[in-house]
């Protein structure tokens, strides 16, 4: 069957862009969060300009991640946004207040303390509200026919409000990693006296939710703790350890670029283990990705673009990132 | 259910907020993108700095107009879902994949290549740096392309077939599903109204400039560029308009009906009600001023061809008659007032007064808005004019919205009322301030931040040859 492949290719390319939306945007929505900790001035404006010519880019992956739901599995779109309505309008007022700031800031300096609330506001309240939609999205959505059957605040559990601050930890933490990358002196080393704190929440905040996870439905458990199967999920946390140490060792060693990457393998460890836990549903328990796929001539008709496109814009967004690479303000590039 | 139609009527009502607000920046952007490569493409061709100049001018006032795209863009790709997911579900195979290679070929590239167009000229190069900017022009057009299909495809819904649970799929070719019949006159004429209201915009800063400073080379250049493209835009999109609206006659002609106030038919010449109160409970326009067979004549080419009214078309079917009878003469009204600013630029340019004919710039400058007021009336005019219906014909806007609340939308739409108001607000504030600079012959790089005016400026740096040459011209 053709629409068997298609299908899973699909979910496999929209797993693409959530993850590498989650790892782009995720550094600079943590700039956001972390930036109240920053000197007013230089310190500030570096850790902006840090990350002012790709943040743009990094957010055009969450619009390809909804978009590419629309289109290759409408149903589960259509399901699963009127569900999680709350926390995605947040998300979105949220994206609104820190995107604008990028520009405002420069252009009001009188309200320039005004525009850098928004700018953490903003972040936190989209960052923390996506950790509320995973943590939703995972616990379960009442669904009755084609359609969304529960409340407006169904998705509000404590579960969810884990979650949502587990994502807080994971994006301060990438962004912190990114600007002891990107930055030199003072800021630098404000962020290595933060990294190895933020570390320690985020792994507590990892097994928190894994372990909270086995226990929101019995498929869940069955699945993660029962003989054979958890010989095979036993790696991903027994890996996530081995980064984690990997990671204080860099950041002991005064590793400069090491530590933002031992940050996105821990990040990529938790997504691989949110994928355990769907696969094969779209929404979990409820709805299969066959379920809500769309036909097979759209999925062509997409992949064929995708198949194209991504390649090119993966090798676009490298050479943008090239351009500006090096320490910000090392040579000033604005 | 009240509640129930409360919800959806509150629905609609962020979905016109938010897409009415979202709009105003990419007809704005699309314009200032392509102005921004002319802009430079002359620069490198003829080296003159007035050109970099006036490109670094409107590269600040892009940069903020673009920010505030970008936000209130994503939004919109969201609440297609949140508000409206069975519309979702059931059109979603085939707006989907359109709206999918939206995102693929122009938002990535807009995105990819704006942080290089705006921070990036001293790191690669002037040609590179160019390349850069007509990524981002392309972008913005190829964005329009899409999106203008998607909503095309609305309107005018072919090559598809209902499949067992009523999801709309695609059946022709996906050839066929782009091009549906409204779309390449919908495509021209907003591409061209994106150009007429920056055109607009920029002549209006042109003229404000002017008035201060006749002498001002920057002023003088924009200004003239704007008035160019006044004189040669507004006919050619007056022309076009029309051919939309034949268009429009052929497939939706009950929005031609509410547009021209026909409640009635008439068999033998419809008037042309160039004025009027819609009177929709007594199916009359009160008040009206018409020129008699003069609407058959347009429609038709022909003085006495019969023209069907609203009385042909079930009530259940037909759109608000008064909102889209005014939307379109604010729309029209407007159009014409551009071609009368664009011939009265030519008679100044051949009495050799552009420059000095103050009562120009005056209408110039209150004509500043025109392009902005008349892209969201012709917006009203298609999109109210063909309810009740999100597909034409096919799907209702009542059985298009998403099963929630109505205080769910309620608090949702008065959190963006408060933040867009707030935000937007701002934005627009600060584009005035930019606007009411003067444009100078050392215009400074897109940001003065204190991190880079505290040394020089990179940018500067490598366009310094043409400051002078810049005072010069």
């Amino acid at each position: 069957m053709n629409g068997f492949d298609l299908t899973v290719i699909w979910a496999g390319i929209i797993a693409f862009a959530v993850v590498v939306y989650v790892i782009m945007d995720g550094f600079d929505l943590g700039i956001g969060i972390l930036f109240p900790n920053f000197k007013v001035g230089t310190d500030r404006d570096t850790a902006i300009n840090s990350i002012a010519p790709v943040w743009d880019g990094n957010e055009t992956w969450l619009v390809l991640g909804g978009g590419g739901l629309l289109a290759a599995f409408p149903l589960a779109y259509a399901i699963v946004l009127p569900a999680l309505y709350a926390p995605l309008i947040a998300m979105l007022l949220g994206l609104v207040l820190r995107g604008v700031a990028f520009e405002f800031r420069w252009r009001d300096p009188s309200h320039r303390a005004r525009w850098d609330f928004a700018f953490t506001a903003g972040s936190v309240i989209a960052t923390f509200a996506q950790g509320v939609t995973l943590g939703a999205l995972l616990q379960g959505i009442t669904v009755e026919g084609r359609a969304y059957a529960g409340g407006w605040w169904e998705w509000l559990t404590p579960f969810s409000i884990l979650t949502g601050f587990a994502l807080l930890a994971g994006y301060a933490l990438l962004g912190c990693c990114w600007l002891i990358w990107k930055t030199e002196g003072a800021l630098q080393r404000q962020c290595y006296s933060y990294a190895g704190r933020l570390g320690i929440l985020l792994l507590i905040a990892i097994i928190a939710v894994s372990a909270a996870t086995p226990f929101l439905e019995e498929e869940y458990y069955t699945r993660w703790l029962a003989y054979p199967g958890v010989i095979a999920t036993a790696q991903i946390p027994l890996a996530t350890l081995v980064i984690s140490v990997l990671y204080f060792r860099s950041l002991s060693k005064k590793q400069e670029a090491a530590p933002f990457f031992y940050a996105l393998g821990l990040f990529g460890l938790s997504l691989v283990g949110l994928g355990v836990s769907m696969w094969p549903d779209v929404i979990p328990g409820r709805i299969t990705i066959w379920e809500a796929a769309a036909p097979y001539e759209s999925q062509l008709f997409m992949l064929v673009g995708a198949g194209i496109m991504v390649p090119v814009i993966l090798a676009y967004t490298a050479w943008a990132y090239w351009v500006f690479r090096g320490k910000v303000g090392s040579e000033g590039y604005h | 259910m009240i509640d129930n139609e409360l919800a959806i009527l509150l629905a609609r009502v962020q979905f016109a907020f938010t897409v009415s607000f979202h709009f105003l920046f990419p007809a704005f952007t699309i314009g200032i993108a392509s102005y921004l490569a002319v802009l430079e493409g002359l620069w490198l061709k003829t080296d003159k700095g007035v050109y970099a100049n006036l490109y670094r001018y409107w590269l600040k006032i892009f940069a903020v107009v673009f920010a505030m795209g970008v936000v209130s863009g994503i939004v919109m790709s969201y609440q297609f879902g949140t508000n409206w997911s069975v519309f979702s579900d059931k059109a979603g195979p085939i707006i989907g994949p359109l709206m999918a290679y939206e995102v693929l070929t122009a938002f990535f590239l807009e995105a990819g290549f704006l942080g290089v167009m705006l921070f990036g000229i001293n790191k690669v190069g002037r040609k590179l740096h160019f390349v850069a900017t007509l990524a981002v022009a392309i972008g913005t057009f190829i964005s329009a392309f899409w999106i203008l299909s998607v909503n095309s495809w609305m309107q005018t819904p072919v090559g598809y077939a209902i499949n067992d649970v009523g999801q709309f799929v695609p059946a022709a070719g996906w050839w066929d599903i782009v091009w549906n019949p409204s779309f390449p006159y919908r495509l021209v004429h907003t591409v061209l109204a994106a150009y007429l209201t920056t055109a607009f915009a920029v002549g209006a800063v042109g003229a404000w400039h002017l008035l201060k400073d006749k002498t001002n080379p920057g002023a003088r250049k924009m200004f003239s560029m704007a008035m160019w493209m006044a004189a040669l835009v507004a006919p050619t999109q007056i022309f076009m308009g029309d051919l939309h609206g034949l268009n429009t006659l052929e497939h939706q002609p009950a929005k031609v009906m509410a547009m021209e106030g026909h409640y009635e038919s008439h068999p033998d010449g419809a008037p042309l009600i160039l004025f009027g109160v819609p009177n929709s409970e007594e199916k009359r326009v009160d008040y009206a001023i018409e020129i008699p067979k003069a609407s058959s004549l347009i429609l038709k080419h022909d003085l006495n061809a019969p023209l069907a009214g609203l009385d042909t078309i079930p009530e259940a079917d037909q759109p608000p008659v008064g909102i889209v009878f005014w939307a379109f003469r604010i729309m029209v009204g407007l159009g014409f007032a551009m071609l009368g600013i664009g011939l009265w630029s030519l008679l100044a340019r051949t009495r050799k007064k552009l420059y000095d004919w103050t009562w120009l710039h005056r209408a110039a400058l209150v004509m500043g808005p025109s392009g902005f007021i008349a892209v969201l009336a012709g917006w009203v005019t298609t999109e109210v004019g063909r309810q009740p219906f999100t597909i034409y014909g096919l799907l209702r806007t009542s059985e298009s919205a998403a099963p929630l609340d109505a205080p769910a939308v309620a608090m949702s739409l008065l959190a963006f009322v408060a933040v867009y108001f707030i935000v937007f607000g701002a934005g627009i504030v600060y584009i005035f301030k930019l606007a009411a600079k003067t444009p100078e012959a050392h215009e400074p790089a897109p940001d003065d931040a204190p991190i880079r005016s505290a040394g020089i400026t990179p940018a500067a740096a490598v366009l310094e040859g043409d400051h002078e040459e810049g005072a010069a011209s």
